[in-house]
This record gives C-alpha cells, sequence and structure tokens, in this order.
C-alpha cells in the first residue's frame, strides 16, 4: 500500500549533490513529494528531509538507492517518531472588514502570524505538519489565496 | 609539476599502460605534456570507440580501462560508452576537458555540463578545480570504480587545471563515508543457505558477470561440483563456468537455450550469484521461478528483491561468499535426488544441444559461429556487437573462461563489439581477438578500421553480412506480420574495398569452411583482418515474445541431434 513516508538523509554539502537525488528519483520513477536541504549540526555536511509516497518495496528501493551514491552518508526513515513541520506563507484577499476579523481570528486559533498588511491583502505565516496547514488554507479559500509559498516538509526523529 | 602532468603521473601510479583518448581544444594542455611522457596513447577515430575500447581493456584484464575526450561534444561522444560500462558495471575512468573554470555555465565554445549529463550513468565524478587536488581525484576514481560494485567514474577537469602548477603531489584517498560497499557475506546468512541447499531436491544455480567480476569462477567451479548442481548464465555471466562442462546448461534469457529455458522452472531452490534478473534473463516475472525458493548472492544491496523476490539474501563480494559456502560443503554428501535431478538434466541438455551443423548457402549463422568455436582456443577473446549476431554468439559458442566472451548485455549498444575488441586486444596481447559484429553495428563504428591499422593491433573483425537489421527484421518477422519498417539496409558497401580502403586485410566468405580457412590465415598472419560473411537474413533466433514466461520460447529450436 502507498503511503507517505518522511526520509531524513545526511548528504555531503557540496554542488551537485541535490540535483543527484533529485536526479535518482526521477530516473528510478519514484514519486518524490517533496525535498528540504539545508545545513547539519556537522560542518560539511546537509541534511535532506525528502517525502515519498510509496509502498514498501518501492520505499526499499529508494533507501537502497539512495545508499549507494557516494554522496549520500547516512539514511533512516523517520515516519513513525518524528516532529514534522513545514513552513507556509499565504497571501490572501480581504474582501471586507468582517472578512478581515474572520481571518485574524484563524490566524490565532492556529497560531499563526500576519507577517504583512495592506488594506486589500494579508500575508500570514503559519508552520505545522501538512495535514494542519491543508486544513488552515482551505478555510482561507472562500476569501480568495492570491499566493501559496510552501517549503515543504523537514523533520527530525524524537528522542535520543 | 603540471595539472596535466599530474594527470599522466597519477595514471602511472595506478598502473596505467595505455589509454584511448581523442584530443581537441580544452585538452591541448594535457596533450602537450602528454607528448613527452612515457605512456601509450591510442588515438581512436571517435570518442565513443574510446569509452567502449576502455570498457573492452577493463572486461577482458579486470584493471580499469581509461578514456578521454575533450569538452562538450567530445564529452558526449563518450556518454552511449560510459552508460554502456555503468549498465555492465565495468571499471572505466572517462576523463574530460572542461573550459577554464572562468567560463563554465557561460556558454563558452565546446562547454557541456557533462557532469550533469552523466550524473544518471557514472557511479561517481569528479570536477577538480585546483591542480592540487589531481592526484588524489584520479585515485579515489580508481577506487571507486574497482570497489564493491564496479562502474564508470569522471573526471571533468577544466583547462587552466591542466595548466596550473601543483604545489604539492598528496594522492591521499578523497574520504568517502557514504560509500562503504558490504564485502564480506554475512555467516548467518551463509549457513542458512547452507540448510536451503541441503534440504533442496532440485537445485540449480544462475551466475551473472558479478561472478566473473569478483574472480570468483573457481569458487563457483568447486561450489556446483560439491553440490553437484546443474549452471546456467546470464548473457553476461558466460565464462563464469566452462560451458562445455556437464554441469553447464548455458545461457538463460530471452535467447537462451532451451535446456536452460525449459528447465529453470522446474528447480525447487535457484542459487543466483552476481546478477540482477535482468528482463531479458528472466521474461515475465509473474511466471519465474514460481515454487521455487531463491537465494541471491549479490555485492549490491540494491538488486536484491528489486525485480525477482527473494527467500534469502546474502549481500557481499560472491568470492567470499562462496568460499565460506565452500568450507561449509567439504566433505558434504549430495543427496540421491540430488543425483537424479542432476543426471536427468544433463541428458536433457544432450538431447537439447541446439543445431550448429549446416552446409547451407547463403551460410547460416549458427554454422558460422560454429566455424568460429573450431578454430578459437579457450583463451581466445570473443567480442560481440549486439543483436542477432550477439545472439547468434552467445547462444552457439561455448565461452571455457571468464573474460573471454565480451558483449553489451545491459545497454545493449550496437557500435559496441569492434572497438571493444581493440580494447580487449591491447589488454592481452597474446591472445587471439575476434569481434563477431552484423553489417549494421560495424558500420557505425568502422572508422576505427584506421585505429586498428595505424597501432597495429591485429583484431580479427568479422562482420556477419545480411543486409538487414537482423534483430528487429526478426521480430517484425515473427510479431509484426513481416512488415520491415526499414529494417533493409538495401545497398551496403563493399566490406572488403572498406576495410582495404584503411589499409585492412579482408576477405568475403560465401560457403561453409570458408569461414574457418579465413580465420586461420588471419592468426597466422597476426594481422588486423575484416572477414566479410555472407549470411542467410531469414535465419531467425528462437525467441521469448515480450511478456512471455521463460520457457514459453516461439521458433524453432532445431537440434543438433536430428543432423548428425
Amino acid at each position: 500500500m502507498e503511503k507517505y513516508h518522511v526520509i531524513s538523509t545526511l548528504v555531503e554539502n557540496k554542488p551537485g549533490v541535490l540535483q543527484k537525488v533529485a536526479g535518482l528519483f526521477t530516473r528510478r520513477d519514484f514519486n518524490i513529494d517533496s525535498i528540504t536541504v539545508g545545513e547539519s549540526e556537522v560542518e560539511g555536511l546537509a541534511r535532506m528531509v525528502i517525502t515519498v509516497k510509496a509502498d514498501d518495496n518501492i520505499l526499499e528501493q529508494v533507501t537502497k538507492q539512495l545508499n549507494k551514491l557516494v554522496d549520500v552518508i547516512k539514511i533512516k526513515d523517520i515516519s513513525k517518531n518524528a516532529v514534522k513541520r513545514e513552513l507556509c506563507l499565504v497571501k490572501v484577499n480581504i474582501p471586507n472588514e468582517k472578512a478581515r476579523a474572520e481571518i485574524i481570528q484563524y490566524v490565532n486559533i492556529f497560531r499563526a502570524k500576519i507577517v504583512d498588511v495592506t488594506e486589500e491583502t494579508l500575508i500570514i505565516e503559519i508552520t505545522g505538519d501538512m495535514e494542519k496547514i491543508n486544513a488552515f488554507i482551505s478555510l482561507l479559500k472562500g476569501y480568495g489565496i492570491k499566493r501559496i509559498s510552501r517549503t515543504g516538509l523537514t523533520a527530525m526523529s524524537r528522542g535520543v | 609539476m603540471r595539472g596535466g602532468e599530474a594527470i599522466i603521473e597519477s595514471l602511472k601510479k595506478m598502473g596505467v599502460e595505455t589509454i584511448f583518448g581523442y584530443p581537441g581544444g580544452q585538452t591541448i594542455p594535457f596533450y602537450d605534456m602528454l607528448y613527452d611522457a612515457d605512456i601509450n596513447h591510442i588515438l581512436v577515430r571517435h570518442e565513443q570507440a574510446a569509452a567502449h575500447a576502455a570498457d573492452g581493456f577493463a572486461r577482458a584484464s579486470g584493471k580499469v580501462g581509461v578514456c578521454l575526450a575533450t569538452s562538450g561534444p567530445g564529452a558526449t561522444n563518450l556518454v552511449t560508452g560510459i552508460a554502456t560500462s555503468f549498465m555492465d558495471s565495468s571499471p572505466v575512468v572517462a576523463i574530460t576537458g572542461q573550459v577554464p573554470t572562468h567560463l563554465i555555465g557561460n556558454d563558452a565554445f565546446q562547454e557541456a555540463d557533462i557532469i550533469g549529463i552523466t550524473m544518471p550513468i557514472t557511479k561517481h565524478s569528479f570536477q577538480p578545480r585546483d591542480p592540487d587536488l589531481i592526484p588524489s581525484v584520479i585515485k579515489t576514481s580508481f577506487d571507486i570504480a574497482t570497489c564493491g560494485r564496479p562502474g564508470p567514474v569522471l573526471i571533468d577537469v577544466p583547462k587552466e587545471v591542466q595548466e596550473g602548477e601543483l604545489t604539492k603531489f598528496d594522492d591521499n584517498l578523497i574520504q568517502t563515508p557514504g560509500y562503504n560497499p558490504t564485502l564480506k557475506g554475512n555467516p548467518r546468512q551463509i549457513k542458512k543457505a547452507y540448510n536451503l541447499i541441503k534440504e533442496a531436491k532440485r537445485p540449480m544455480v544462475l551466475a551473472g558477470a558479478g561472478v566473473i567480476l569478483a574472480n570468483a569462477c573457481e569458487e563457483l567451479h568447486e561450489f556446483v561440483h560439491l553440490i553437484n548442481a546443474p549452471v546456467m548464465t546470464s548473457l553476461l555471466g558466460k565464462g563464469a563456468i566452462d560451458e562445455t562442462e556437464d554441469l553447464a546448461l548455458g545461457m538463460l534469457g530471452m535467447h537462451g537455450r532451451k535446456v536452460s529455458n525449459d528447465s529453470v522452472n522446474e528447480c525447487d531452490l535457484l542459487i543466483a550469484i552476481g546478477i540482477r534478473f535482468s528482463d531479458r534473463t528472466t521474461g515475465r516475472l509473474d511466471s519465474f521461478v514460481p515454487d521455487s525458493k531463491v537465494i541471491h548472492i549479490d555485492i549490491d544491496p540494491a538488486e536484491i528483491g528489486k525485480n525477482v523476490s527473494v527467500d534469502l539474501p546474502i549481500v557481499g563480494d560472491a568470492k567470499n561468499i562462496l568460499n565460506q559456502l565452500n568450507d561449509l560443503f567439504k566433505n558434504y554428501k549430495v543427496s540421491k535426488d540430488v543425483n537424479e535431478w542432476t543426471s536427468k538434466i544433463q541428458k536433457r541438455k544432450q538431447e537439447l544441444l541446439p543445431r550448429v551443423t549446416y552446409d547451407d548457402v547463403p551460410l547460416k549463422p549458427q554454422s558460422v559461429i560454429k566455424e568460429i568455436s573450431e578454430v578459437l582456443t579457450p583463451d581466445s577473446i570473443l567480442t560481440t556487437d549486439v543483436g542477432q549476431n550477439q545472439m547468434w554468439a552467445a547462444h552457439f559458442y561455448d565461452a571455457q573462461k571468464p573474460r573471454k566472451f565480451i558483449s553489451s548485455g545491459g545497454l545493449g549498444t550496437m557500435g559496441f563489439g569492434f572497438p571493444s575488441a581493440i580494447g580487449a586486444k591491447v589488454a592481452c596481447p597474446e591472445d587471439v581477438v575476434v569481434s563477431v559484429n552484423g553489417d549494421g553495428g560495424f558500420l557505425m563504428v568502422c572508422q576505427e578500421l584506421a585505429t586498428v591499422y595505424e597501432y597495429d593491433i591485429p583484431v580479427i573483425a568479422v562482420v556477419l553480412e545480411n543486409r538487414t537489421l537482423g534483430m528487429v527484421y526478426q521480430w517484425q518477422s515473427l510479431l509484426y506480420d513481416r512488415r520491415h519498417s526499414e529494417t533493409k539496409l538495401g545497398h551496403s558497401p563493399d566490406f572488403v574495398k572498406l576495410a582495404e580502403s584503411f589499409g585492412v586485410n579482408a576477405v568475403r566468405v560465401e560457403k561453409p569452411g570458408e569461414t574457418k580457412e579465413a580465420l586461420k590465415t588471419a592468426i597466422k598472419d597476426n594481422e588486423a583482418v575484416l572477414i566479410d560473411v555472407v549470411v542467410d537474413p531469414n535465419e531467425a533466433l528462437p525467441m521469448l515474445p515480450p511478456g512471455a514466461g521463460i520457457n514459453e520460447m516461439i521458433g524453432e529450436y532445431k537440434l543438433e541431434k536430428d543432423v548428425i
């Protein structure tokens, strides 16, 4: 059965590594859902968090094929027990004053933040897992969303 | 010492004596330094041939083959050859020139992102931006190309790095913490394998190129005799076991020997070693060994369970694992069931030997391969091109030693046969080297006749001339209602005159017995020769149609016993 998996990988922080990883997914016909990259706690190494929709067989191939890349140092499937977060910026229309009040309420409920205000629009910054962000976006749809910019999921396994 | 000199020095330190290459604008500094260097360079006539020759060299010798090209079009001309060696796990180091660093990204003349282009077809690649890095980069490239599952590595050297002075010659290996292939088989898994083999009543072994790459052929020989199991091979596994042995059944797969294809599904245990279960080897997967347990031994964990589901995986080097298994099977008494099974299969093998005896004119390709077999010795090297010629050779030629049958398996690259023979001959100058080609593939690389003449490389190029693109023609005959769309070559060159125009001797063969004579003369003269053999274009190989199971071959399988 296909499920979303979150894979955390430690890679060499060198040019071309992202291309290699992304290229591998294309070539092997794996479905990459999101990928985030940034420096890790070790100098010279970056952490890549990849979400992939796959069944167990494909997931095994994804892991093994990634492992074959010389620049990939460590791979861990952290789907089960991890803190998962995504950051999303939404620019939403304000059709009227009533709408403004409603949106501010939603922002408070979702513990989001308003980071830019004009007479016609708001930019809202929200972090959370994918479901939370999807729920927030669907609430705003009625007001007219002008732009969405999402970072993709980053994650960290819980505990030691 | 400058960068280019460091390349040469590092290659020499790695034991390289010969490189195959073609100069160009961005490798002029390197070639200037090569002018005074004591390393052999073979100037091919197309970069693709340099890559194939390096590959042929690697396959014949087990050492790294090195090819070299300039930036842009020179580098992209290597791509087919690099992809070929990647698919067949051949250790090749490809060195390309690159535009000077300050021009990279500017669409400079003859600039191509060759690192990006070759990313999916190389094991790894480097672009040293500092001459000091060159010795380490070359040493590490050789290490990566050969360690674990072998494969090609590309080194892209910007022009000014070739010219720059080194401050020190430091060839420490670059740390690659992400690359730790498992070499030693897990003893617990090996013990489990021992038990599975002990319980099996109808075991069979399927050997792939991994056995040859691991230099584990003697161990395989010992293993199959200890457990008395019949052995099949993949196309690239040919030579892993002496195919004239009773236990060896021959190739399995789309154009496999009937005895292998018919028998494989009868086994109750398949021991697959150094093989990736290509679709050309297994046929339809859900009807491949449906009732059998599978032990899969491979150095690449990603191959385990990729195509065929496996009951017992063992990751590691085939030589190491076979040695451990052989230790367990010392003094092992083979069960009566297994002995009966194996004699039954051996008897079947004799019954189903394919027909090679013909006296037809135009010649049957089978009889041409038979004549080649009669002249060659176990130490001779046979390379093939791709298509019908390859399958005639693979099906009817018995390889007796490893690294003596060389063919483009995974990628199926037309034009591979002749240049890979050049590489093989350079690697093994004492051995007779024959390449079997079709007229289609040979024309893709016939310019290399100039190379063999210039460097006096006595390879024998057999061209099976049927004036068709035979394999596709055959598919069209069998599966597309004989609609031969664009597979008739029509007017072909006069291959004898073509060779002669390059200064290479050539002979046309049309009758039985003439191939043999031409080969004998060629071997005696020890000169490059082209033998143009006119064969019957309508002779087809038995085959598995696409989507068919391994034992569902179509086409008449003619038997030798019916003529003798």
